[in-house]
């Protein structure tokens, strides 16, 4: 039974696990070089899938990885920190909205500049809520940020001229860039610019959850007075955690106006901060493959439920609500099955192969 | 006795705390000198956890002054105090529980650990190089307490003795120069209670040692000063033997002998008692 919760310290890359040979010389590599390294064979595996599939399924693959990186982000603040955000969807909405002004008034910049300006603006806007929520707890603190996913979609209504009230905004982003056209479809290169940006997030999430600064925030969610008394500044590290969440979330939203190429207030509505929060106890709240499959099941759950209404044909109204009742039955089950989420059944199921071999 | 050390380590001036109406503590003074054990005894309620939670910088006194070292206080929270030298366990151990042993030892020398968020994140610079000093810091810590066989648990699977090896573990790895010990034996058997005393002792010789404690045997056997407090405030002070002489000390724990009229209150002073005043000397 220790094999579960051990895992919930030691949160790994996902290829960490599977480097077999020479653990040592492995170990040895400071831990952000060893985190890029993954960081690269994720991509590496991401383009092979992108060759052999086709250009639909390199819109849902950037898709889950724009999703990955805002549950990632999530996953640090609520599994790493024990803090509870409902207004993750309302930083993604940040993010998403900073693009797309981007984009329509300053052309030129190129698509790596934008996602720099984002993280800036995110960790602006991140720094301020953060700062005025360090001292809410649990309920408390759910409250404070649902206001905030609540109230920001409004903002676009109100201010209408710059930020196109529900119609939301329209951007073109530049395609692919000349040396690779032929190779690359423009989704496939869209696809390829999110993963990048995925990758080198989660390699930093995954380092800073691996550090001092992750053990700061593990310790503040189990105790925070014995986590004061031993030298931890509990409410700076609460805010860092905050900071963070919502510069992933920022990121994951630019990200989404660059592959979507519009943005709605209708998008980030408080269904999908709660949707971000299901997806990840769905996924396993304690590492960053539960994000993984999170966001695989956000994607997917959503297309096969469309499919299944589809081939049943199903009136109208059924066929928009499917969806909602098809990830509620599978959050239900997984949670009564494998309380752990997908990836703590994953983890028992390698620790009884694992024994059964030794 | 090094009560008489010219410096004190800690000390503690008119320190008063109220909860609304109620006075926990009342003008308590205390001070700890290098490498001494500083005993706090009372009866239950008196006011000893009240007062460690003061000097741990977890509750800020209504009024009085903490100085560490002869200044104020590097700063008013408790990390402030924890990054200065102060560490402590707690009667409840609080360990953390999600976290192994060996993580819940590394927290207590997080202040040890240098390099700040960009070193954490380029690998440049101190960060990852102290961490790993930390683990083994951590990890020769536990062989000290005898517990490095439980490094990879989780501390709710453990029995209760090796926990508050745990605890202990926890607020000496940073090499603390102050150790508030709150009920160290409480759940104890015997013989893990004399292991406890050679290990208190064994503390004395890095840093001072403030117990707060009910078992009467263990507090005489290794402090080298005591204070006894009663109803929120200083009743007796002074080394094991005088206080296990000080009448007064005698009375607090086993109440007025019921023949004898008490001189600050009893059966005359109970009807006053209905409006506020405490109720000196009345038997518990």
């Amino acid at each position: 039974m220790s094999q579960p919760t051990a895992q919930r310290e030691k949160r790994t890359e996902p290829t960490e696990t599977t480097a077999g040979p020479g653990p040592s010389r492995w170990a040895a590599l400071p831990l952000p070089v060893r985190h890029l390294s993954a960081a690269a064979l994720g991509l590496a595996v991401v383009t092979g899938l992108l060759f052999v599939t086709g250009d639909l399924t390199a819109l849902r693959i950037a898709a889950i990885g724009y999703t990955m990186l805002a549950i990632a982000g999530l996953q640090l603040l609520v599994g790493g920190s024990g803090q509870v955000s409902l207004g993750h969807g309302a930083f993604m909405m940040i993010g998403a909205y900073a693009m797309a002004l981007l984009v329509l008034h300053q052309p030129m910049l190129p698509i790596s500049a934008n996602l720099g300006v984002i993280v800036v603006v995110s960790i602006v806007a991140g720094v301020a809520v953060g700062a005025a929520t360090a001292r809410l707890h649990g309920p408390y603190l759910a409250g404070a940020t649902l206001i905030l996913a609540v109230g920001l979609p409004g903002l676009a209504h109100r201010f209408h001229d710059l930020l196109g009230g529900s119609n939301g905004l329209n951007i073109r982003t530049a395609g692919v860039p000349p040396l690779l056209q032929g190779v690359l479809s423009t989704s496939e290169w869209r696809a390829l610019v999110v993963w990048t940006t995925v990758v080198i997030g989660l390699a930093v999430l995954a380092t800073i959850s691996a550090g001092r600064l992750g053990r700061r925030m593990r310790a503040i969610r189990d105790d925070e007075t014995a986590a004061a008394m031993a030298g931890v500044p509990v409410g700076r590290t609460k805010v860092v955690a905050f900071v963070i969440a919502s510069t992933a979330g920022g990121l994951a939203g630019g990200l989404q106006a660059y592959v979507l190429g519009t943005v709605t207030p209708s998008s980030f509505t408080l269904v999908l901060s709660l949707t971000l929060l299901a997806a990840l106890v769905l996924g396993g709240i304690g590492s960053l493959w539960g994000a993984l499959w999170a966001s695989i099941a956000i994607v997917y759950l959503q297309i096969w439920a469309t499919d299944l209404a589809r081939a049943m044909d199903l009136s109208r109204d059924a066929e928009n609500n499917l969806p909602i009742v098809f990830f509620g039955v599978v959050l239900i089950l997984v949670l009564r099955f494998w309380p752990l989420g997908v990836h703590g059944a994953l983890q028992s199921l390698r620790a009884r192969l694992r024994a059964r071999n030794s | 006795m090094k009560t008489t050390a010219p410096e004190h380590l800690l000390r503690a001036d008119g320190v008063t705390v109220r909860f609304g109406g109620l006075t926990a503590l009342e003008d308590v003074g205390l001070h700890v000198a290098p490498g001494s054990v500083v005993g706090l005894i009372g009866p239950n309620g008196a006011g000893k956890t009240t007062l460690f939670n003061v000097l741990s910088g977890v509750l800020r006194p209504t009024a009085g002054t903490i100085s560490w070292k002869g200044q104020p206080p590097p700063g008013r929270r408790t990390h402030h105090l924890a990054k200065a030298g102060i560490a402590r366990t707690f009667q409840g151990l609080n360990l953390f529980p999600m976290m192994p042993v060996i993580a819940n030892v590394m927290v207590g020398a997080d202040r040890l650990a240098g390099g700040g968020p960009f070193s954490l994140i380029s690998g440049l610079g101190r960060h990852h190089k102290d961490e790993r000093e930390l683990r083994e810091r951590a990890l020769a810590t536990l062989e000290r307490f005898g517990i490095a066989e439980y490094a990879a648990r989780l501390p709710g699977t453990l029995p209760y003795g090796v926990q508050k090896q745990v605890a202990l573990a926890r607020a000496c790895v940073g090499e603390p120069e102050l150790l508030l010990l709150d009920e160290p034996a409480g759940g104890l058997s015997g013989r893990q209670m004399n292991a406890l005393a050679e290990q208190i002792r064994g503390f004395s010789r890095d840093m001072a040692v403030v117990l707060v404690e009910h078992h009467m045997d263990l507090v005489m056997d290794v402090c080298d000063h005591i204070f006894v407090l009663d109803f929120g405030k200083v009743i007796s002070a002074g080394t094991p033997d005088q206080v296990r002489a000080d009448p007064v000390v005698t009375q607090a724990y086993l109440g007025t002998p019921a023949d004898e009229t008490p001189t600050d209150g009893g059966p005359v002073a109970v009807d006053q008692g209905l409006n506020g005043t405490r109720r000196n000397g009345a038997a518990r």
